[in-house]
C-alpha cells in the first residue's frame, strides 16, 4: 500500500495544461475538428461510407483548404442539437458548422462567437397533405413535434401564444431523427423546424408527396458557423473564410477560373487572391489562402448551388441568400 | 400414539387406571399413488375450480401469444429482399411478418457501426480473441486459470485497444513536459505531429521515470527509514516500467490505419463498454469495499461518500456529468475522447455497485479468519490478499455476475449521450426511409431483444450454475 | 510495508518514528489522502472558474428566475412558456415523482402477483410467470421503454380512428338493474351518471389515452364529506372488528363492509344533493380530442416499461422471500384449518416481508432512477426538462447537473428512510 501511495504521489503531477492557440493546435493535429449535424441532407449528411457532404460540410472543407491546401483534412463530429454547444465548449471541436441560429444569448452568455450567416432561414411547419391546411393560423389544438435545444422550440411556443391558439401540445425530442420518427408515426400533426430543414426532412419521409410545408415563416433563423470565446485569431480566420467565399462569388472567381484570375489586374481580385498585399498573414495563413479555398470548394454560390440550390433534390431558391448585388443580403466585407 | 405409550411407570398413577391397548391397530390403507400422470395432472392443473380456471386462463394466454409470435417471426416472415418493397403487404400480396432483409441490410451497422469496411477484420479478430480467452476462463475444469486471467484482464485489453484504434498514439509530452515551465521540458520538444515512436516522448518518459523514482526513494526513506527507500524505488520503477510497456505497445506504429472512436458503433460499442466496465469495476470495487471497512476515518468516510453518491444518482446523470461537466473541470483545452468519457462514467458507477457486493462478502467472513491470519503474523495487506478476499469473493460471485448483467443492460444508456451502441444503431436504422414498412420496428426490436436476452440470460444461468456448485463445495 | 521488514532483523537502527507504528502509518496515509483530496478539489475549482470566465458563462442560480420560453407537454401544475426556469424545474420534478410513484405501486402489484404465481402448484401459471420474469429481467429497461413507445405506439390509430371504449352501457345497465330491485337511491344516480357519458367516452389513439373528466359543481362538497365520513367509518369498523376478533375470535367482514360504505355513502350523498357532478367527455374537434383528460403516450410507455421491468425483479424478491419462510409455517397454518389463500395472506406474506423489504427498497430506488430514461422518448421529467432543455439554453452545466444529482440523491435518501421505517415495523421483534 505504501509503495503504491508513493508511486501515486509521483504520478499525480502528470496532469498538465497545454493552452495553445487553436490554429497552432489544428496545424499540429493536421486536421480541423468540425461539428456537424447527425444527418441533414443539403447541410451535412454522411453517405453509407461515412463521406460527408453539404453546405455546412463544405464550409469546414474551405477552412481546411485555407490552412492545409487540402479540403479532406477535416474530422467531422456528428452532434445532436443539445450536444453541440458542449462539444464546442469542451474543445472537442474547433468550429461548429451545424445550422445553428445566431441568437444574442448564444453569442454572449453561452460563450461563443458567430463568424457569419452562411444561410438565412426562417422557421416553418410541415404537415400532412391529407389534413388540408392552408395556413399555420389553423393549427389550433395541434400536437407539434420539435427538436429540443433549438431556437425552434422557443419560437413555436411564442407563436402559439401570440396568435392566441390554445389546447395544442409541444413535444420535444432529443434528436432530429426521433422528432421526425414521432411525426411520421402520427404522434404529432405538425413538425416544426427551419424551412431548409423541413425541405430536407421531407425528402427523408417515406412518401414525400404526402407532406407539405405551410407558407408561414414565423421567425428569423440566421444560421452560421461559430467558435469559442477567447481565441480571436481563430475567430477571425473562420469569419474571413466566410467573407472570402462571398467576395469570390461577387468578383466572379470560380473553381474553374481561379487559376486565370490570379493573373487578373482587377485590384479587388488581386487583394483577395493575395497577388497584391499579404492579407492572409493577418489570420495566420499565407497570402494565397483564398486561391486554395476556391480551388477546393468553389465560391459561396457554387457551394450553395451544389448542395441546396434549385438543381438539387432540395431545390431551394437563393432568395435572401443571394448576394447583395442580386437582391439578397449576403454581403462580404472588403479585403483591404 | 399416546394410547400405546401409556405412562405405565409414572409414579402416583395406578397401573390399573391406564389404558393399554390389547391389540395392534388396523393399518390405514396406503395412500393412493402419489405418482403417475393422472395424479400429476390433478395436482398441477385441475385440482379445484379456481385451479381449472387458472389453467384455462394460462392456456388461453399461451394461445394468444405464442402462435402469433411464431407466425410473425418465422412463418409469415420475409427472408430475402433488397428494399422495403419486399416487406410491404400490398406488394407481396399476403400478410407480412418479420422483415428480416432489413436486419441483413443493416447487419454491418449493427455489428460495427461506421467502422471502415476494410478494417473490420480487426474487430473480428478482437471478437474472436475475446471469445477464445473468455471461454476457458468460464469452464471451471480447465487448468491455468491464473495465466488465463492475466491474459484476459491484462493483455487482452491492450491488444484490443491497439487493434481497434490502430495504436500508434500521438503521445504528448510526459511529466517533464508538464513541468516544462521549470525550463528543461523544452529540451525535447519537437514540432509537428510525428507518427510512430517519438524520441522526444521516450526521452521524456525515461527522465520522468528517474525523477519519480528518486522522489519515491527519498520520500519513503525519510518517512519510513533507510531500508524502505530501495523497496519503494523498486516498486515505482516496476510500475512505471509496466506503464512504459503498455504505452510502448500502444505507441508503436504497426501500420494499422487509425480508426476514431466516433466511427465505432453497434455491438462493438456495447461490448467495449461492458467489458471495460467489468474489468475496471472489479478491482476498483474491491478497493472501495476495503476502504469502506477501513479503520482510518478519512478513508472510510471518503469511500462511503463515493459509493453512496454514485449509487444514489441515475447512470444517465453520471454520463451527463462525464460529458458536460468534466470538460469544465479539466485544465484548459484538455479534451477527452467522447467514448472514453462515457467509459469513465460507466466504470465509476459500476465500481460503486461492485463495492457494495464485495462488502457483503467481506462482512460474511467470520472474525476468526482475520484473527487467525493476524495470529500467523500476516500483515494487513497479505491477510486480505491471501485469507479474506479469496473467501469473500468466492462467496459473492453470483452477486458479481448479477452486477455484470446490470452493467451490460446499462450500456444502452450511452445512446442518450449520442454514442451509438447496439440499441442506438438499431434506432438509427429505423429512420432509413428505404426500409420503412409496418413490421420493420418489430423486427428490429425482436432482433436486438434476442441479442440482449442471450447475453443476459446466459450470464444469469452461468451464475446460477456457479452458485449451485459453490453451495455444494461449502457443504463439504 | 517493504518485504525487507518481514525477513530482516527488527531493524537494529530502530527509530522512534517507525513505519510499522500503526498510528503513525494511519496518520501519514490520511494526511496524504487529505492532501490529494484538497489538491483535486482545488484544481477542479480553479479549472472550473478559469474555464467559465474564459468562456464567459454566467454562474450562480440567478437563471432560475429567467423566462423559460419552452413548452412542456405534461404538467401537474399550471405552466406556460412565459414562466421561469424554476417553475419548469418544479414541473419536471413533479412529473418524475408522478411516474415513480405510480410505477412503484404498479410494479409492486405485478411483482407480488407474479412472485406468488411462480410458486403456484399450477404448472401452466408457473411456466408463464417464469417466462415473464426471465424475459423482462434480461432486456435492458431502455430497450423496453423504446419498444413500448416506438413499436407498440406505431400500431395505434390516429385521433380520428381512435379505439373508443364506453362506460355508459355498463354503468347504465347496472344502474337500471339496481333501480329494478328497489335500490333506487343507488341506481338512479348511477343511471344519471351513465346518461351523462356519451358513448364511447374513453379513447385510445397514438396521442395517448383520453379519459372523461369529472366537473365538480356546487354541492360537490357533500360528496367529499360523505367520502371522508365513509373512510373514517371503515377505519373505525376495522379497529372494532380487530378488537372483537381478538376478544371473542369471531371474524367480521370489515374489508367488505368498508368498501361498501365507501362506494354507497358518496353515491347516496350525490343523490341527496341532486347529482352535482357532471362529466366532461372528450370530443374530437380539429386535430385532437378537446375536453376530458389526456394521458400522453410518453408517460404511458414509460410507466408500463418501468412497472413491467421492475415487476420482474420484485417477483423474484417475493418468491425468494416466500421460500425463506419455513415450510412448517404453512403446514401449521393448514393444520389450523386455514385455506391456502388466508395462509398466504395471514401467515406467509407477513413473515416473508422481513426478507422482502430490504431488496424491495433498492428496487424502488432503481425504478425512480430509471424514470430518468424517459428522456429517450420525450417524457418531460426532471432530467429532460432541467438537465436537458434548461441546461442547453443556459449552458450552466455545473449548477444544473449538481441540482439534478442532488434531487435524485434526496429522493433516494427519503425513500430509503421510509422503507427503513417500514422495515423496522415488519422486522422480527426479538427480546
Amino acid at each position: 500500500m505504501k509503495r503504491i501511495l508513493f508511486a501515486a504521489v509521483g504520478l499525480l503531477s502528470l496532469a498538465g495544461a497545454v493552452n495553445a492557440a487553436t490554429l497552432d493546435e489544428v496545424k499540429a493535429r493536421g486536421a480541423v475538428n468540425c461539428g456537424v449535424s447527425q444527418g441533414l441532407p443539403g447541410f451535412s449528411s454522411p453517405n453509407d461510407k461515412n463521406e460527408w457532404s453539404g453546405l455546412d460540410v463544405d464550409f469546414c472543407r474551405a477552412i481546411a483548404a485555407a490552412i492545409f491546401n487540402d479540403p479532406t483534412k477535416v474530422k467531422f463530429s456528428p452532434l445532436s442539437a443539445k450536444d453541440r454547444f458542449t462539444a464546442l465548449t469542451s474543445g472537442a471541436i474547433d468550429v461548429l458548422s451545424r445550422n445553428t441560429t445566431w441568437t444574442m444569448s448564444r453569442d454572449t452568455t453561452l460563450g461563443f462567437n458567430f463568424a457569419g450567416v452562411i444561410y438565412y432561414d426562417g422557421q416553418g411547419f410541415l404537415v400532412r397533405k391529407a389534413v388540408g391546411l392552408k395556413s399555420a393560423k389553423e393549427l389550433q389544438g395541434a400536437s407539434i413535434c420539435v427538436q429540443t435545444g433549438t431556437s425552434n422550440e422557443l419560437n413555436v411556443s411564442d407563436f402559439f401564444r401570440a396568435n392566441n391558439m390554445k389546447n395544442g401540445e409541444v413535444i420535444a425530442f432529443g434528436t432530429i431523427d426521433e422528432t421526425v420518427k414521432a411525426y411520421e408515426s402520427g404522434r404529432c400533426d405538425v413538425f416544426t423546424a427551419d424551412r431548409s430543414q423541413l425541405a430536407a426532412v421531407r425528402l427523408k419521409l417515406t412518401n414525400a408527396a404526402d407532406h407539405v410545408i405551410l407558407p408561414e415563416t414565423i421567425s428569423k433563423e440566421p444560421l452560421g458557423p461559430l467558435v469559442r470565446h477567447g481565441d480571436d485569431q481563430w475567430s477571425d480566420l473562420v469569419k474571413w473564410v466566410y467573407f472570402a467565399l462571398l467576395n469570390a462569388e461577387e468578383l466572379g472567381i470560380t473553381q474553374k477560373n481561379v487559376e486565370e484570375q490570379v493573373n487578373s489586374q482587377n485590384p479587388d481580385v488581386k487583394r483577395l487572391l493575395g497577388t497584391d498585399g499579404k492579407y492572409g498573414e493577418g489570420i495566420g495563413l499565407t497570402a494565397d489562402w483564398v486561391v486554395r479555398i476556391v480551388k477546393a470548394t468553389g465560391n459561396y454560390g457554387e457551394i450553395y448551388d451544389r448542395n441546396v440550390g434549385p438543381a438539387t433534390p432540395l431545390g431551394i431558391d437563393r432568395g435572401l441568400n443571394n448576394l447583395w448585388t442580386k437582391g439578397g443580403i449576403q454581403y462580404g466585407m472588403p479585403v483591404r | 400414539m399416546s394410547d400405546t405409550t401409556a405412562p405405565l411407570s409414572r409414579p402416583g398413577v395406578s397401573p390399573a387406571q391406564a389404558f393399554v391397548s390389547a391389540a395392534l391397530r388396523e393399518p390405514e390403507p396406503a395412500p393412493v399413488s402419489t405418482r403417475g400422470p393422472v395424479l400429476w395432472v390433478r395436482q398441477h392443473l385441475v385440482g379445484s375450480v379456481p385451479q381449472v380456471l387458472l389453467t384455462l386462463f394460462g392456456i388461453w394466454l399461451v394461445y394468444v401469444t405464442v402462435p402469433p409470435l411464431i407466425k410473425f417471426f418465422l412463418i409469415d416472415a420475409v427472408w430475402t429482399g433488397t428494399s422495403r418493397e419486399a416487406c410491404l403487404p400490398e406488394k407481396v400480396g399476403r400478410p407480412v411478418g418479420a422483415c428480416w432483409p432489413f436486419i441483413w441490410a443493416k447487419m454491418d451497422q449493427l455489428l460495427y457501426g461506421f467502422y471502415p469496411a476494410s478494417e473490420r477484420w480487426r474487430v473480428n479478430v478482437v471478437y474472436a480473441l475475446g471469445a477464445i480467452l473468455l471461454l476457458p476462463l468460464l469452464i471451471q475444469k480447465l487448468p491455468g486459470k491464473r495465466l488465463n486471467a492475466i491474459a484476459f484482464f491484462g493483455v487482452f485489453p491492450v491488444v484490443a485497444f491497439v487493434l481497434l484504434t490502430g495504436g500508434n498514439l500521438d503521445m504528448q509530452r510526459f511529466l517533464v513536459g508538464s513541468i516544462g515551465s521549470i525550463g528543461f521540458g523544452d529540451l525535447f520538444t519537437s514540432g509537428g505531429s510525428v507518427q510512430g515512436l517519438r524520441a522526444s516522448f521516450w526521452i521524456d518518459f525515461v527522465v520522468s521515470t528517474v525523477i519519480v523514482t528518486a522522489i519515491a526513494f527519498l520520500v519513503s526513506r525519510f518517512v519510513a527509514g533507510p531500508e524502505a527507500g530501495p523497496a519503494a524505488a523498486k516498486a515505482t520503477l516496476s510500475m512505471l516500467g509496466l506503464l512504459g510497456l503498455i504505452i510502448f505497445a500502444m505507441d508503436i506504429d504497426l501500420g494499422l490505419p487509425q480508426v476514431e472512436t466516433r466511427l465505432w458503433g453497434g455491438l462493438l460499442v456495447t461490448l467495449v463498454i461492458a467489458v471495460t466496465g467489468i474489468t475496471v469495476s472489479l478491482p476498483f470495487g474491491i478497493l472501495l469495499a476495503l476502504g469502506r471497512r477501513s479503520k482510518l476515518p478519512l478513508v472510510k468516510a471518503l469511500s462511503i461518500i463515493f459509493i453512496e453518491f454514485w449509487r444514489g444518482v441515475p447512470l444517465i446523470t453520471v454520463l451527463f456529468f462525464a460529458t458536460y461537466m468534466l470538460p469544465l473541470f479539466l485544465p484548459g483545452r484538455f479534451t477527452i475522447d467522447g467514448l472514453l468519457r462515457a467509459l469513465v462514467g460507466v466504470a465509476l458507477f459500476a465500481s460503486a455497485y461492485m463495492a457494495e457486493v464485495v462488502r457483503g462478502g467481506l462482512q460474511a467472513i467470520p472474525k476468526g479468519q482475520y484473527e487467525g491470519a493476524m495470529a500467523l503474523g500476516l500483515r494487513p495487506g497479505l491477510m486480505m490478499r491471501l485469507v479474506v478476499l479469496p473467501q469473500a469473493l468466492k462467496m459473492v460471485i453470483p452477486g458479481i455476475v448479477n452486477n455484470f448483467i446490470g452493467l451490460f443492460k446499462d450500456t444502452t444508456l450511452v445512446l442518450i449521450v449520442s454514442i451509438f451502441d447496439l440499441l442506438g444503431s438499431m434506432r438509427a436504422a429505423f429512420t432509413d426511409p428505404s426500409w420503412a414498412s409496418p413490421t420493420t420496428l418489430f423486427t428490429g426490436f425482436g432482433f436486438a431483444g434476442i441479442i440482449y436476452f442471450v447475453f443476459c440470460f446466459g450470464m444469469s444461468r452461468y451464475s446460477m450454475a456457479l452458485e449451485k456448485r459453490l453451495d455444494r463445495a461449502q457443504r463439504h | 510495508m517493504s518485504d525487507a521488514r518481514l525477513s530482516g532483523p527488527p531493524a537494529a537502527s530502530r527509530r522512534r518514528w517507525s513505519w510499522t507504528d500503526p498510528k503513525l502509518r494511519s496518520s501519514v496515509i490520511q494526511i496524504v489522502l487529505a492532501l490529494i483530496m484538497v489538491w483535486l478539489v482545488w484544481s477542479f475549482y480553479a479549472n472550473a472558474t478559469a474555464n467559465l470566465s474564459r468562456l464567459g458563462i454566467a454562474s450562480g442560480f440567478g437563471f432560475l428566475d429567467n423566462r423559460a420560453g419552452f413548452a412542456i407537454s405534461q404538467s401537474l401544475i399550471p405552466y406556460n412558456e412565459s414562466m421561469s426556469y424554476g417553475r419548469a424545474f418544479v414541473v419536471g420534478l413533479l412529473n418524475t415523482l408522478l411516474v415513480a410513484f405510480l410505477g412503484v405501486i404498479l410494479a409492486t402489484l405485478i411483482g407480488f402477483v407474479m412472485g406468488v404465481a411462480r410458486l403456484s402448484k399450477n404448472v401452466v401459471i408457473k411456466a408463464l410467470a417464469s417466462a415473464y420474469v426471465e424475459v423482462t429481467r434480461n432486456l435492458p429497461p431502455l430497450f423496453q421503454i423504446m419498444f413500448w413507445y416506438l413499436a407498440v405506439l406505431s400500431t395505434l390509430p390516429g385521433p380520428r380512428q381512435s379505439w373508443g371504449f364506453g362506460l355508459q352501457p355498463l354503468l347504465g345497465s347496472i344502474g337500471s338493474g339496481l333501480s329494478a330491485i328497489g335500490l333506487g337511491f343507488l341506481g338512479n344516480p348511477l343511471s344519471g351518471f351513465a346518461a351523462g357519458l356519451s358513448a364511447p367516452s374513453v379513447f385510445v389513439n397514438n396521442r395517448g389515452l383520453v379519459l372523461p373528466r369529472p366537473i365538480f359543481e356546487d354541492g360537490s362538497m357533500a360528496i367529499l364529506y360523505a367520502l371522508v365520513a365513509a373512510v373514517v367509518a371503515s377505519v373505525l369498523i376495522g379497529l372494532w372488528a380487530k378488537k372483537r376478533r381478538e376478544a371473542t375470535g369471531k371474524p367480521f367482514p370489515a374489508f367488505w363492509t368498508g368498501l361498501a360504505l365507501i362506494i354507497v355513502l358518496p353515491l347516496a350523498a350525490s343523490y341527496a344533493v341532486g347529482n352535482p357532478v357532471s362529466i366532461e367527455t372528450p370530443e374530437l374537434r380539429g386535430f385532437n380530442f378537446v375536453g376530458g383528460v389526456r394521458v400522453i403516450p410518453e408517460f404511458v410507455s414509460l410507466l408500463l416499461a418501468l412497472a413491467i421491468y421492475t415487476g420482474g425483479f420484485i417477483a423474484e424478491i417475493v418468491r425468494s422471500g416466500i421460500l425463506a419462510v419455513s415450510k412448517g409455517q404453512s403446514e401449521a397454518a393448514h393444520s389450523l384449518g386455514l385455506r391456502s389463500g388466508p395462509t398466504l395472506r395471514l401467515v406467509i406474506i407477513p413473515q416473508a416481508m422481513r426478507v422482502i423489504v430490504p431488496p424491495l427498497t433498492s428496487q424502488y430506488l432503481n425504478l425512480t432512477k430509471n424514470s430518468s430514461l424517459g428522456v429517450a422518448v420525450g417524457y418531460p421529467d426532471l432530467f429532460a426538462v432541467f438537465a436537458g432543455t434548461t441546461l442547453n439554453q443556459t449552458g450552466q452545466a455545473i449548477e444544473i447537473i449538481a441540482v439534478t444529482m442532488a434531487v435524485y440523491l434526496t429522493i433516494s435518501i427519503v425513500t430509503s428512510m421510509i422503507m427503513g421505517w417500514y422495515n423496522k415495523r415488519v422486522a422480527l421483534v426479538e427480546r
